[in-house]
């Protein structure tokens, strides 16, 4: 090894731990985080390799053009700017009315599921409901989608039998299983759970002393709830929320699997470009779909994250 | 102790409410609230329970009307079915080695010595949640070198990133339910190394923890149709997907049944585990 | 239990206005499950004072305390709160200011917020809570920390807004439960003198939970001993330590040795010298006895020939404690540490008694 022949070098470590003054100190200090940051490298490697490696290709690909070369126009393409492109901003659109509506809806029915969860006296329930929505929250693509045609195929589909034999088929009344709301409708199968499983910890971190000192110092349950409760965990709530978000704006598989891509989403078009269902050359557009999606997603985290920060404060 | 079951009981804020004498006017709210409770719960099991029951229904179903058990019979020789099983459960079994081997030491170690990198930890495993998986099935496949691009092993590589929001969580919980810190000292000072510290008192204690997080991983890996299908590997979900039967009808019985097991084996785990949730429920 | 002669003063003596109530526990059962958490439990607290319930976890005094807050409700029984029946009432209304035993500041609002919650609560106008506010936070000392949350505040500073947040709402009667077991030795001790001057200077009844002996002697006007739901003793603190009414009380406060005796009328001998029984004649069970003797009441002198034999020794200060090993049992006495120097373990020692009674009990295995 070439630092064997270099006295200073091969030493350093003992000279960084006894010298106190100077440049070595600051050595000493690095060598020491770099020893106890040692043994989190192999999951950060992997991390980078697995995680952030194809992301940055992603990125980049956004940004070349058939050629190999740096190009803005794919991004300029899918901002949907002329009537040939169009789609594509139809496409952000839906996905994103999509990702709020599955946000909000899930997450406020979620909060209140988690609640009473948390009031129940059955710990039994609690940890039965808590392994339940773990598996309903990964629960989703083609199963979850055959599951909901069974339940709700027009004619055919069980509910709608039974709704119809009460005279409120709803595919009379405006409803459709493979658009816009019916798919909204069958997201909430994992979007519900997931935000049972994220938020319940957050009930946890109420503390009963909380209820007892302002109830004694004379609050009524509706003024501990206004004034203290929703409050401490309206962070928490809106962190999980922009969560949901995300899980329901980069969702593929069910809405692929229910409408067969005919559903116009961001994931779907990126799909149904990959695999060549559009002209070929066109890659790069499905790149730069996914480059701005991540941008979203970013964004997202970032909320959540600061949120989160505010909440642990709060809680634990 | 006495002192114990009372926090137990002020943990339910309904009774913290109940007012004094049964008579009084005030225990109204307390019952509406109950039966308030009692209606989300029921609407929310409905939502869950009717397309489940109805999967089942469709797929069990005679042409001719009345339920028969013979399409369960028929899975097995279905075309493709045996080999999407065994892919799936061979990608299954490394997928759990590989994240339990990654996962288990890191988080013990943040837990004991970089607390700070817990933050790091959190955010980290959160983002396999939001990634598009349509997106980065295509970016994993750009950047993968050419011998691994041709393995269906990458497909396992790929999993264990999804699978760490769920076996962190898990482990997480697991961990912040014991004292770690004085456990590990403890066993080192009677004379332990590292390893066995980590094997044989930390491992037992987070049972529970890892096998959750085991049962959620083989959830994952039955379940993803995403990557797998850019892929092109028939495992189970791209075989319910894809394969041409001459009874569709078992394709969403499969689908069912993957279902219907992950939950189970879940639900035993954590009823038969007792003992973990008291220990925690004292800590806490 | 050095401390215990420095809390004589007189109820309420020095102090100008009696803002607090007089509180009655009458004959209060409370059951959970199968275990009786209270066992017609009764006690009086006059206005202005403060009583410790002590006791070993477990023995209902925490019960006790959230019955008299309204948090639980009594099997049977009454709560008497200025003479007049509470039983019935919600928490919410019995106006009561409580502090309890660790994080119960609302974490979403400042330290003046966290006071001033009460007065909100009553629909007090948002100069005078801010001005009471700051008040109490000066009474507690932090009058420079009203804008900081609770989690930018040390749990000693907490306890405190918690205790400004309980007063600001000038409550019949003040409840801590446990306030200072979270917090450290040193920190205690101080809080534990400023909470004990701020009742005493508001002349405010407070109940007071804990189960360390040394803070409910220091602090409380009367301590009630209490023991698997029911009262064993209450009295002040160095009545309680001089004269236990019950061996539990005998063994839980301060220190007893047990040393196994013969009954002769009123009287037992110990360690070869007559004894007067304290306490009432017809009480003493009959059967095998035991006398409980304080470390302070048993004399130790060296003698070659005598029946004891040093078996350790600790250094606490001014005095050192010994442990005299006579006839199987274990004793354990107080010396003047500047006439200790000859008691080396392992040296033959005489032991007497030098009390003018002592209280007896039943026999017990040995432990």
């Amino acid at each position: 090894m070439t630092v064997q022949s270099d006295p200073h070098s091969a030493t350093s470590l003992d000279v960084a731990s006894r010298d106190t003054k100077g440049t070595s100190r600051t050595t000493g200090a690095l060598v020491r985080k770099i020893r106890t940051g040692a043994p989190v490298v192999p999951f950060l490697v992997y991390v980078i390799l697995v995680l952030g490696v194809p992301t940055g290709t992603i990125v980049a690909f956004a940004f070349r053009s058939n050629t190999g070369r740096f190009t803005w126009s794919n991004i300029h393409t899918i901002l949907g700017t002329t009537a040939q492109t169009l789609e594509f901003r139809t496409g952000f659109e839906n996905s994103l009315k999509l990702a709020v509506v599955t946000a909000v809806i899930p997450g406020v029915l979620g909060t209140i599921i988690a609640y009473a969860i948390s009031t129940s006296e059955h710990p039994a329930f609690k940890r039965i409901t808590a392994a339940t929505s773990g598996v309903l929250a990964q629960f989703g693509g083609v199963n979850l989608a055959f599951m909901f045609i069974a339940t709700l195929a027009a004619t055919n589909g069980l509910v709608t039998k039974w709704l119809a034999a009460i005279g409120l088929d709803p595919w009379n009344h405006g409803f459709d299983l493979y658009k816009f709301w019916g798919v909204a409708f069958v997201y909430m199968y994992f979007q519900i759970p997931l935000m049972v499983l994220i938020i319940t910890p957050a009930f946890a971190g109420l503390r009963p002393a909380w209820r007892e000192a302002a109830e004694g110092l004379g609050a009524s349950r509706w003024r501990f709830w206004r004034h203290v409760g929703i409050p401490v965990l309206t962070p928490a709530i809106l962190g999980s929320m922009f969560l949901l978000f995300g899980s329901g704006f980069s969702a593929y598989a069910t809405a692929e699997a229910l409408t067969g891509g005919t559903i116009s989403i961001t994931p779907i078009q990126i799909g149904s470009i990959l695999q060549g269902n559009v002209i070929a050359g066109e890659q790069n557009i499905a790149y730069a779909l996914a480059f701005a999606m991540i941008v979203i997603l970013l964004v997202s985290v970032v909320i959540y994250v600061l949120l989160r920060r505010r909440t642990s404060r709060w809680l634990l | 102790m006495a002192s114990l079951e009372l926090g137990a009981e002020i943990a339910d804020p309904s009774q913290i409410d109940a007012p004094y004498g049964a008579e009084a006017p005030l225990n109204k709210p307390q019952r509406r609230f109950r039966w308030g409770r009692g209606a989300i719960l029921i609407v929310t099991a409905a939502y869950f329970v009717v397309p489940f029951y109805a999967g089942m229904e469709y797929s069990l179903q005679r042409p001719t009307g009345g339920f028969s058990l013979t399409p369960l019979s028929q899975i097995a020789s279905a075309p493709g079915f045996a080999s999407a099983l065994w892919l799936s459960t061979q990608l299954a079994v490394i997928t759990m080695v590989v994240v339990m081997a990654l996962m288990v030491p890191t988080v013990i170690y943040v837990h004991l010595r970089l607390p700070r990198f817990r933050r790091v930890m959190e955010v980290i495993t959160i983002l396999p949640i939001i990634i598009p998986p349509i997106a980065y099935s295509v970016g994993v496949l750009e950047s993968a070198p050419q011998w691994l691009r041709n393995s269906q092993y990458l497909l396992a590589i790929v999993y264990v990133i999804l699978a760490m929001p769920y076996v962190y969580r898990s482990l997480d919980a697991g961990l912040g339910a014991l004292d770690v810190k004085t456990l590990v000292e403890a066993s080192r000072s009677l004379g332990s190394s590292w390893l066995m510290t980590i094997w044989r008192v930390l491992v037992p204690n987070l049972r529970a923890a890892l096998m959750s997080a085991s049962v959620l991983t083989l959830a994952l890996v039955f379940g993803e149709f995403t990557i797998a299908n850019v892929d092109n590997w028939q495992t189970i979900p791209v075989w319910i997907y894809l394969a041409p039967t001459d009874n569709p009808r078992i394709n969403t019985l499969v689908a069912m049944i993957a279902l219907l097991a992950t939950a189970v084996v879940l639900i035993l785990i954590v009823s038969l585990d007792r003992s973990q949730s008291r220990n925690s429920r004292r800590s806490a | 239990m050095t401390s215990v002669t420095d809390v004589s003063t007189p109820v309420g003596a020095d102090v100008h206005t009696l803002s607090g109530a007089p509180v009655v526990f009458d004959n209060l059962t409370r059951r959970f499950g199968a275990t009786t958490a209270l066992d017609r439990f009764s006690l009086n607290i006059a206005p202005g004072e403060l009583v410790a319930l002590l006791g070993p976890s477990g023995c209902g005094k925490t019960t006790a305390l959230r019955v008299l807050a309204g948090f639980e409700r009594p099997d049977s029984g009454r709560i008497l709160v200025d003479e007049k029946d509470v039983s019935t009432v919600a928490a919410q209304h019995r106006n009561m200011g409580m502090v309890f035993q660790s994080y119960s500041l609302f974490p979403n609002m400042n330290a003046r917020d966290n006071v001033a919650f009460g007065l909100h609560i009553r629909h007090q106008r948002s100069s005078q809570r801010r001005a009471k506010a700051a008040e109490l936070l000066d009474l507690v000392g932090l009058g420079e920390h009203v804008s900081k949350y609770p989690h930018q505040l040390s749990g000693g500073q907490q306890q405190r807004v918690a205790l400004a947040r309980a007063l600001a709402i000038e409550p019949r009667v003040l409840l801590l439960d446990e306030p200072l077991s979270a917090l450290d030795a040193k920190v205690r001790a101080e809080l534990r003198d400023q909470i004990r001057a701020i009742q005493q200077r508001l002349a405010i009844t407070t109940v007071f939970v804990t189960h360390d002996q040394e803070e409910a002697m220091s602090m409380a006007d009367r301590v009630c001993v209490m023991s698997r739901g029911h009262l064993e003793q209450v009295a002040t603190p160095a009545v309680l330590y001089s004269q236990p009414a019950t061996p539990f009380v005998g063994q839980f406060v301060g220190v007893s040795s047990r040393i196994s005796v013969t009954r002769r009328g009123d009287h037992v001998e110990i360690l070869g010298r007559e004894v007067k029984i304290r306490g009432d004649l017809s009480a003493v069970p009959t059967g095998e006895l035991e006398a409980l003797v304080r470390p302070e009441d048993l004399d130790v002198a060296v003698n070659p020939t005598g029946l004891g034999v040093i078996t350790h020794r600790s250094f606490l200060g001014a005095t050192t404690r010994v442990g005299v090993g006579v006839a199987g049992a274990n004793l354990r006495a107080d010396v003047r540490s500047s006439l200790a120097d000859d008691l080396d373990v392992g040296t033959r020692v005489d032991v007497s008694v030098n009390a003018r009674d002592v209280l007896v009990a039943a026999s017990q295995p040995a432990s």
